[in-house]
């Protein structure tokens, strides 16, 4: 609640969680810095929400080891962890008010009545819902059940705080508001953070770190930049914005897309020969020469146009039928290139990437 | 909306009220809710017949004699052996409902909490009774029950008792048959609304730092109550009128208000009697009806929500 709310760095070893014969966890380790905000990025059943179960003491892991600061919390029943927690459907207490739900857990810390009205008032204006502290909550609407879910988590000035997928019920315009009011109160509360989503646009917005996860283990740990600009390997590349591939060749340090030779900002980082390029909508442009010796180029047939507001995506078709597509910016003056006439886009080696198919 | 702008506003629905098409679509909307309305009639009818008629029959019944209009009938509930009756009918109601929460609550909590499998398993044991007939669960109990019943031989021949002990034909052995025909009507309401509560809100009150019994008696038992609720007025009502139980293990011993109407109507063939003691007994029941929605609401009270 206030600024003097100290955080805990937290960390993760080791910890393993199987379900059967699947494991939900694979011997996972991730250091979260004090005061920092990590997002737990993966599709449905990657172990992300296990994971943050297991932090918050709801799921007992098979091994491991979690740590809040200095103290293992490991073997500690939720009840004892003193952290703050978002639910996806917020799980407000249909039986209480707003302020009710906002007192409870200073209740249950035995502090004295007046401290709680004025802690629970100071929260209700935090959220800007001043004045809807009688209010039941089913009388709210999603937003605001949203905040008071986020006021309730963190009223007792936990250190840490875990969000899970807490905006995922809202509509779009709503979401993205939420997305910078979450990340202005983390700035100013300065809490350990960890949230969980599968929106990857969502997690490119609001996070430090974003850790992303699949199959029970981290892919890439990185700054959101970093992950999109430079991704370990396809599954990154795939999953973190839109992209089309093309299978290339590596072989002496170089690239080959067929028997032609990418020009590249830099030597491909993996040495793997059968890899791809990642071809992102928005790094293309339309060329006018079939040649230009500072980009590498694509021809092709145009193949559709659509138009999205903001922008417009183009789908082409390349010589050999693979499938790209370039993003550009709409203007009032745009045409749709009519289907079949050819084009030819080009890419900038600063903006080439390559990855393998997996990390090895 | 500013109020400058009512009458243009109400004015742009009337022009609309009067469009293209307006009259005919008007009509069928009109036609539509008769022919929903007379498809509602026939059920409409045969509640009115079956359910109303005799209650409004009784009615007329409890305030008439030969002569004509009298209120003989109620005076007479006066007399100390109605009273007596009515505060055994309540006493015995109230026992059997307590004991049934008691039991019904912590069944009721395990069904809910077990697996599916088992939960279904568990839930079917509580309905195999309620597939039994009536007269043969209260003969099962007469036959465990009585002086030289199963209970009392095993306990003698155990040691635990010297004499047999007097379980049936008195007050004890007619709770024990009640409650075990009520307690599927405690434990079914009770395992719906438990069911419906979202294990997030367990877990949410976990980590607001709440223990496991503070957690179940400040948040469980609260978003329970709808069901206990329910289960408390299907109970209760169906006490204050039972009949065959209390007659069979009561051994004439325990004296119901039902068991005063019966007597009315086949001992003395008085009609007008019974018919008061009919009535007093609904309004009653709609008392405690509207006693416990006053208090815990009427939308729980019906285990609406």
């Amino acid at each position: 609640m206030k600024s003097t709310t100290i955080s805990l760095p937290i960390s993760i070893g080791d910890v393993t969680k199987t379900y059967g014969r699947t494991a939900a966890l694979d011997n996972v380790n991730l250091e979260i810095a004090s005061g920092e905000f990590i997002t737990l990025l993966g599709p449905s059943g990657s172990g992300k929400t296990t994971l943050l179960m297991v932090l918050a003491g709801f799921i007992r892991p098979n091994s491991g080891q979690i740590r809040f600061g200095d103290r293992e919390v490991t073997l500690l029943p939720p009840h004892k962890r003193d952290v703050g927690m978002v639910f996806q459907n917020y799980a407000l207490f249909p039986h209480m008010t707003v302020a009710g739900n906002l007192a409870y857990p200073l209740k249950l810390r035995g502090i004295a009545r007046a401290e709680v009205e004025e802690r629970v008032a100071r929260a209700l204006d935090m959220v800007q819902l001043v004045g809807f502290g009688e209010r039941q909550v089913d009388q709210l609407s999603g937003g605001q059940r949203q905040r008071v879910a986020l006021a309730r988590a963190i009223i007792f000035e936990p250190r840490i705080l875990l969000m899970d997928e807490p905006l995922s019920a809202l509509d779009k315009k709503l979401r993205e508001q939420m997305q910078i009011e979450v990340r202005h109160l983390h700035q100013r509360l300065g809490m350990t953070t960890v949230y969980v989503t599968h929106d990857q646009r969502e997690a490119l917005t609001m996070s430090d770190r974003i850790a992303v996860i699949n199959h029970g283990r981290f892919r890439q740990i990185d700054k959101p930049q970093d992950l999109y600009e430079r991704p370990n390997d396809r599954f990154i590349a795939e999953f973190i914005g839109e992209s089309h591939f093309l299978p290339v060749e590596v072989r002496g340090g170089a690239a080959y897309l067929g028997e032609r030779a990418m020009r590249l900002a830099e030597p491909p980082r993996h040495q793997a020969p059968a890899q791809f390029l990642v071809l992102r909508p928005e790094k293309l442009k339309i060329v006018e020469a079939t040649e230009a010796a500072d980009l590498n180029v694509f021809s092709g047939q145009v193949k559709e146009f659509v138009y999205q507001g903001e922008s417009s995506l183009l789908y082409v078709a390349l010589a050999d039928g693979q499938p790209i597509a370039i993003r550009q910016p709409a203007g009032n003056a745009q045409r749709a290139p009519l289907p079949g006439s050819p084009i030819t886009l080009g890419l900038a080696p600063a903006d080439t990437i390559i990855v393998p198919s997996e990390e090895p | 909306m500013p109020a400058a702008a009512q009458p243009a506003l109400t004015e742009h629905l009337a022009h609309h009220r009067a469009g293209r098409n307006a009259a005919e679509l008007r009509a069928q909307d009109r036609a539509e809710q008769w022919m929903l309305g007379s498809l509602a009639l026939p059920g409409l009818l045969l509640i009115g017949i079956v359910a109303l008629a005799p209650i409004v029959w009784l009615f007329w019944l409890s305030f008439r004699t030969a002569d004509g209009m009298t209120l003989a009938h109620y005076e007479r509930l006066l007399h100390p052996s109605y009273l007596i009756t009515l505060g055994s009918t309540f006493e015995l109601s109230f026992l059997v409902t307590g004991v049934s929460i008691l039991l019904g609550y912590p069944l009721a909590y395990i069904i809910a909490q077990a697996r599916p499998r088992i939960a279904a398993l568990l839930l079917l044991l509580v309905l195999f009774p309620i597939w039994t007939s009536l007269l043969v669960r209260c003969y099962a109990w007469l036959v465990l029950l009585q002086r030289r019943g199963l209970i009392n031989t095993w306990l003698s021949d155990l040691g635990f008792i010297d004499g047999p002990l007097r379980l049936v034909h008195n007050f004890t052995g007619t709770s024990i048959g009640m409650v075990h025909i009520m307690l599927p009507f405690m434990v079914l309401p009770l395992y719906a609304s438990m069911r419906a509560i979202n294990p997030d809100y367990m877990r949410a009150a976990a980590n607001l730092g709440a223990s496991p019994v503070q957690a179940f008696w400040q948040i469980f038992v609260p978003l329970s109550l709808p069901g206990l609720a329910a289960g408390i007025v299907i109970v209760f009502v169906l006490c204050l009128g039972f009949y065959v139980t209390p007659a069979l293990l009561g051994g004439g011993r325990v004296m119901m208000w039902s068991m005063q109407i019966e007597r009315n109507v086949s001992y003395y063939g008085d009609w007008g009697a019974a018919s008061a003691l009919g009535v007093v007994l609904l309004v009653m029941t709609l008392g405690i009806l509207w006693l416990l929605g006053r208090v815990i609401g009427f939308d729980k009270l019906t285990g609406g929500r």
